[in-house]
Formats: structure tokens, sequence, C-alpha cells
């Protein structure tokens, strides 16, 4: 893995390149979640479709394989990339997946990590993460870390940090030759506790940071510092992930502090509730755009296909989107299959609002390298309030 | 649906009888509890030929009065002779005869009196093509392919016979051998979806734990994108849980029946279809205990299957087309 760090603008945005297995990916960017290593819905022939290097980040629970294939018959088929059929992508392994393995801070004790899975809670200790970690061969995977929620005591969030460390470098010792290691970084909601943690993690030998546990109960206005107090602690040349911050304020708050690498659920969620993207990405759409509040309804930046104000809409969701669904379907096709309970439904949504979102991406990155990410982000934020 | 290739659309009469609640059928039609409202609807064959014609498939079907074949009694008769006045009215209700092709469908149960009764009565229509109806509902195997093989006797040999809701490979191959020509089945997708792929064998179990170590791909033989990529471990690990491993062994069955279909084409063009007959047979049935009901299909079709039935099983089979007693069999 190689990283560096090509434009700033102002705050703390900025623009890099992140070379990870072949491919050469523009930072800030998104990792696709997966469920078992493939999209939810998006079948792998139509992966294809989606922009391209964007779309080949692909986040990787582990812990999803615990469900019925063992490490050792992963291991045995040779890896991640042998086991999807997926050569040109690259895969990041957290083990948290914010929509189905959800960190069990009462449960996690010094011996492992805790988490709420499909097939139970589930305690993890280093070891077994690390031989997941073996087995399935990710391009870049995060540390085992004690994620707590940020309503815990105070002596639960230091006892997180301090494993988080522990078992950073336990994690350390059993690593794969191949493959690069993010250092996780704790805190709860105690800015002197995630300073801590971030200074103890800048003095590993990793090659990036996993900023962890957050997403789990800190509001949006508290976040910010939290992220300033982990940020500053870190060297700037080396990229920062985060997991958990979904909505699209949630990303630009997370660029603005200084993070490169998101996973988020949203594109998830919106699928399953039959929603659909369709805030502009063009400049010139976004300045012709005339909203009369009475026009669209509660919220502009998506629409739920499910109304029946759609039934005869024969337009694409977005005019002028080239993502699959867009080029193929109208509304009026996916109202229906989500009338009719047609997994059709969930496929097209995912790739379109994966495209959309990936476009979101593209705007910001456009935004920093010409140097107006601030004035970007007030602009988007104010627009959509 | 941004679909360029063929389409056919059926006449809503199965889906009614078959998925709804209450279905009352008399000579205008059938009254139904609307799946949207509960309200009571009737779908009349003018209707359902005004509704296809809207949807403007490439092959329709006539509204037909379906039975299901395990019913027994007058219904059937009755439900034969409404069929034909319903096709009069389907036909004449049908206003785009030059871009859509209207089928008739056979019915008359298990009836051989009344299937011919029928077929006369829907050849005189002069149709684009003709569907074997009522069949594929749980009646015996060895009533399902006489009735098919009667039909395609008597059917037009220059249009095509299409058997509705069949279905198994292994039907598919013997009512291909006995003159079909098309098929429709929710076989290869329901079945993907409890988790079961379709291989030459017959099937593969995918949410069987042994499964769970097995490296291989579904088919070993198959080329489809599933095979190439995916080993059973994997799919296991999905299926039944993950609308992908739905859609993974979905994609896998369609593409088998595809390639069933080429294959059963492409051999019959190449003059080698009783080889393939055998070749599938002794796939499936490697002991070489075939069903006798396929071994009857296969003789009156006039394909010698005889090198891969186990020979007792042969000796059964020449026992339908021959006057010997139980008797004479054994002495032979």
């Amino acid at each position: 893995m190689k990283f560096a760090v090509k434009a700033w603008s102002n705050g703390g945005a900025r623009a890099g390149i992140l070379h990870l297995g072949t491919s050469t990916i523009d930072t800030p960017s998104l990792l696709l979640s997966t469920r078992k290593g493939l999209p939810h819905f998006i079948s792998p022939d139509l992966l294809s479709c989606l922009p391209s290097p964007e779309s080949r980040l692909l986040h990787v629970s582990p812990l999803h394989f615990l469900e019925g294939l063992s490490m050792k018959t992963i291991s045995k088929i040779g890896g991640l990339h042998q086991l999807l059929g997926l050569h040109d992508h690259c895969f990041v392994s957290v083990p948290r997946d914010s929509i189905q393995c959800l960190p069990e801070a009462n449960s996690t004790n010094k011996i492992g990590a805790s988490f709420e899975t499909p097939c139970g809670r589930l305690l993890i200790k280093p070891v077994e993460y690390m031989e997941m970690i073996s087995s399935t061969r990710p391009e870049l995977w995060a540390t085992l870390a004690d994620e707590v929620p940020a309503w815990v005591s105070d002596k639960r969030n230091k006892t997180s940090v301090d494993r988080t460390i522990k078992w950073l470098d336990e994690c350390i010792s059993l690593s794969p030759a191949s493959g690069a290691v993010f250092g996780a970084i704790v805190g709860g909601s105690s800015l002197e506790e995630r300073r801590r943690c971030a200074q103890e993690v800048a003095t590993r030998n990793v090659s990036g940071y996993w900023v962890g546990g957050l997403g789990l109960g800190e509001s949006m206005d508290e976040r910010p510092a939290l992220l300033n107090a982990v940020i500053e602690a870190l060297p700037e040349e080396k990229p920062r992930l985060i997991c958990g911050l979904g909505l699209p304020e949630e990303i630009l708050q997370g660029i603005a502090a200084g993070v490169d690498l998101f996973e988020s659920t949203y594109i998830y969620h919106l699928t399953l509730g039959g929603f659909a993207l369709t805030f502009p990405l063009d400049r010139t759409q976004i300045n012709a755009l005339n909203l009369a509040p009475s026009d669209v309804g509660s919220d502009p930046r998506k629409i739920n296909l499910r109304a029946t104000v759609f039934r005869k809409d024969t337009m694409p969701i977005v005019e002028g989107c080239t993502c699959y669904t867009c080029r193929n379907h109208t509304r009026a096709y996916i109202n229906h299959l989500l009338n009719v309970h047609e997994m059709l439904a969930q496929i097209l949504l995912e790739i379109h609002n994966t495209h959309h979102f990936l476009g979101f991406f593209r705007l910001i990155r456009e935004a920093i390298n010409a140097g107006r990410f601030e004035e970007f982000r007030k602009e988007f934020v104010q627009r959509w309030r | 649906m941004n679909w360029p290739r063929a389409l056919l659309t059926d006449s809503g009469g199965f889906q009614m009888v078959s998925l709804l609640h209450l279905a009352d059928i008399t000579e205008k039609g059938v009254t139904f509890q609307s799946p949207v409202d509960g309200k009571p609807m009737l779908l009349t064959p003018e209707e359902s030929i005004q509704i296809q014609n809207k949807i403007g498939a490439d092959i329709i079907m006539a509204l037909d009065d379906v039975v299901k074949t395990t019913i027994t009694g007058p219904r059937i008769e009755e439900a034969m002779h409404r069929t034909l006045r319903w096709i009069d009215r389907c036909i004449a209700a049908h206003k785009r005869p030059h871009d859509q092709n209207l089928f008739g469908i056979v019915q008359g149960g298990l009836d051989p009196v009344l299937r011919d009764i029928c077929v006369r009565g829907l050849v005189d229509r002069n149709l684009p093509g003709y569907a074997i109806g009522g069949l594929a509902g749980g009646e015996d195997k060895d009533s399902f392919w006489r009735v098919v093989a009667q039909c395609t006797a008597t059917l037009p040999e220059d249009k095509p016979r299409y058997v509705m809701g069949v279905g198994y490979p292994l039907d598919i191959v013997v009512c291909s051998a006995l003159g079909a020509d098309m098929y429709d089945c929710v076989y290869p997708t329901r079945t993907a979806r409890f988790g079961t792929a379709i291989v030459p064998e017959g099937v593969l179990k995918l949410k069987h734990k042994a499964m769970a170590e097995d490296t291989r791909p579904i088919d070993p033989t198959c080329a489809c994108m599933v095979c190439k990529n995916y080993t059973r471990a994997y799919i296991h690990s999905l299926v039944t849980k993950d609308a992908m491993g739905s859609q993974l062994l979905s994609f896998h069955n369609l593409y088998y029946m595809m390639q069933l279909s080429r294959n059963l084409h492409s051999s019959i063009v190449q003059g080698k279809f009783p080889e393939f007959v055998c070749n599938f047979l002794q796939k499936m049935f490697p002991k070489g205990d075939i069903p006798e009901w396929v071994c009857n299909a296969m003789e009156v079709a006039e394909i010698d299957i005889s090198s891969c039935c186990a020979p007792f099983r042969y000796i059964q089979a020449t026992k339908v087309q021959s006057n010997l007693n139980e008797d004479e069999i054994q002495a032979v």
C-alpha cells in the first residue's frame, strides 16, 4: 500500500492518492459495504457497471464468514479474491460492520471483543481475529478494537483505550506478510482519551489509522472535536479510515477533519427503504435548481419510489445519470417492482445509490483540489437544511 | 421492462386459480378477490385479451377454464367445452393478430376422449400455436406423459407445441422426445431460493452441512459465471440467508436450463438426439434405475434408451407395449 497527499483545501480536508493492490484510487473515497464479501444486492457481473476505480474498495467484515464458512476452507480456496471471484477489487477488513456485527461493549472483556452478530453474541480474541485476517488476506485491515458507545463511564472508556492498544500490538505481532495494517484508535467521547490513544498508536509501525468507536452514540455536534483530537496527534502522510458515518453531512464533517476513507451504511439503508438519491451532482444543476418547498415534499435529496406519485413516472431516477439503472429503467418500473416485492428493485436501487454517492465523493474531491472545500461544504449543508 | 427479446404473457387464468383465495368460474369468466383491495373482480376472456394486447407480448395465451388434474368427474368435461367456447371469444377480442400470436390451450384432464375433442376444436380455429395445459399439477407421471404424447401426435406438425408449467429437466427431455417445443416453469428460480442447484446428476442441496467444506464449483461441467467463480462452500454460506445466494443460484439454474434447451436443439439438428438422451439419463440415473414412465414414453417416442436402462427395467417397459401377461414376461 502507498499513500500520498496531493492537495489541501482550507481546514483539514485533503485529497490524496492511494495505491492498493492493483488499484490507484483518489481520496477521499468511499468503501462499499458488503455482506460476506459481495454487495448486498448488486450481482458480481453488474459490479463492473459502477464507476471505476472508485468502486473498487470493498469493506469486508471477517465476522460475516463465521456464519457458515470456516477460515480453513477460506484459506484452502485462497483468500477473498478467489472466494469472491473479484480480482480487480481491493478488500479492507474492519471487524465491525455497522449493519450486522455491532460491537457489544458490555460483553467485551480482557480476552476479546464482543460483537452482536446474526449467529449470536461472539467473543473474538486477537489471535482468532488474526487467523481470520491470515485466511482472508485483505489488502488492508484494521486491528481489533474495544469500541464503546459515548455514554460509558470514564473508567470503562479508559480501559477500552488500554485494551485497544494492547490488542493492536498483539495483532501486529501476528500479522501476515502481506496486507497493510491500520491501527485502531478509540476513546469514546472523551477528548483526553481520544488524544491519548491517538498519540500511542501514532508511535506504532502501521500504514494508517482506523478511527473507531464513532457512530455509536455521540452527537454530530460532539464529533468534530473528537475527530480533531485524534487527527491532530497523527502524522499527516498516513491515511485515515473511519466507519459509522453515514449521512452526507457526516461525511463532510469527517473530511473537514482530515479523514480519507469512509465506510458508510447509508446506501444500504436507503436501498432497503426504497429510497433513491436525487440531490444534484452537477454544478449547473445546482444553480438551476428551483425548488418550491411544496413541490417535492419533505426531502429533496432523495425520493421514495414506493410512493404512488411515481406509478406512471417514466423518467429515470435522475435525468442524465449514467448509472445502469437510470440508463435502462424508469421510476414507474421500480415503483412496480417494489409493489410486487421483486428483488430487482433493491438491485437497481443499490446500483443507482452507489453510483450517486460515489458522484458525491467525486464532487468533494473536485472541491478540495480547487481549494474551495469549505465553501462546498457550507453550500451543501445550507441547501439541504 | 426494457426487454428487447421475446415475451409471452399468460391469460391470468392459472394464476387466479392457483394463487388466489377464491375463484368462481362461470360462463362469463372468472370472479376472484382482487389481491390489491379484496374487492370482487371478474376476468373475462375479452378482458384478458385486452390486457394482453396492451402489454404487447409476442405470444399471448387464451383464457381457458383450467382444472386440476387431480379432480375427477363432469367438471373436467365442462371445463374443456368452455375452453373451446372461450377461445372464440378470445379470437374475437384480439385486436392485434398481426403482431401478437394467440395460442389456444388444450384442456380435458387425463381423459383421452376429451383431450381429442379439444385438440380438434382448437386446430379448427387455425391458431398460430397450441399449448398443452392442465398438466404439471401433481398428476402421476404415467398419466402425464400419455396426455402429452396424445396431444403432440394430433396437433399440427408445423406449429409450436407449448407444454405449460413443465418443468423438471427430466420432464422437458421426455416431452421434447415426444414432440413438444416450448416450456415454462418456476422451478429453476424457486428451487434456487430454497438453496437447491440443478445439476446433471439431478439436484444439489447447497444448504447441506457437507457443502460447507466443499471447494468444488456447483457443476464442474457448467460454464456459467457462478460455476466459474464460486465454490459450493461459499454459496452454502449465502443460501437462504442472503439475497445474493438466491441470485447466484438462480443464475446458475437458469443457465443450466438454457444450456439444456440448447443441447436438445443442437443434438436434434445434428441427428444425435437419442445419444443425447442416453447421456442425459445415464448421468441422472447412473445405476440404470430409470423410472418406468420415462422408459414407456421413450418407447412411444421411438428413442432407444436400452443402453442406459438396467436390464430388468427394460423388460418392465416392453410389457406395456405387448400383450404378454406376467408369467410370459418372467419367462423371457
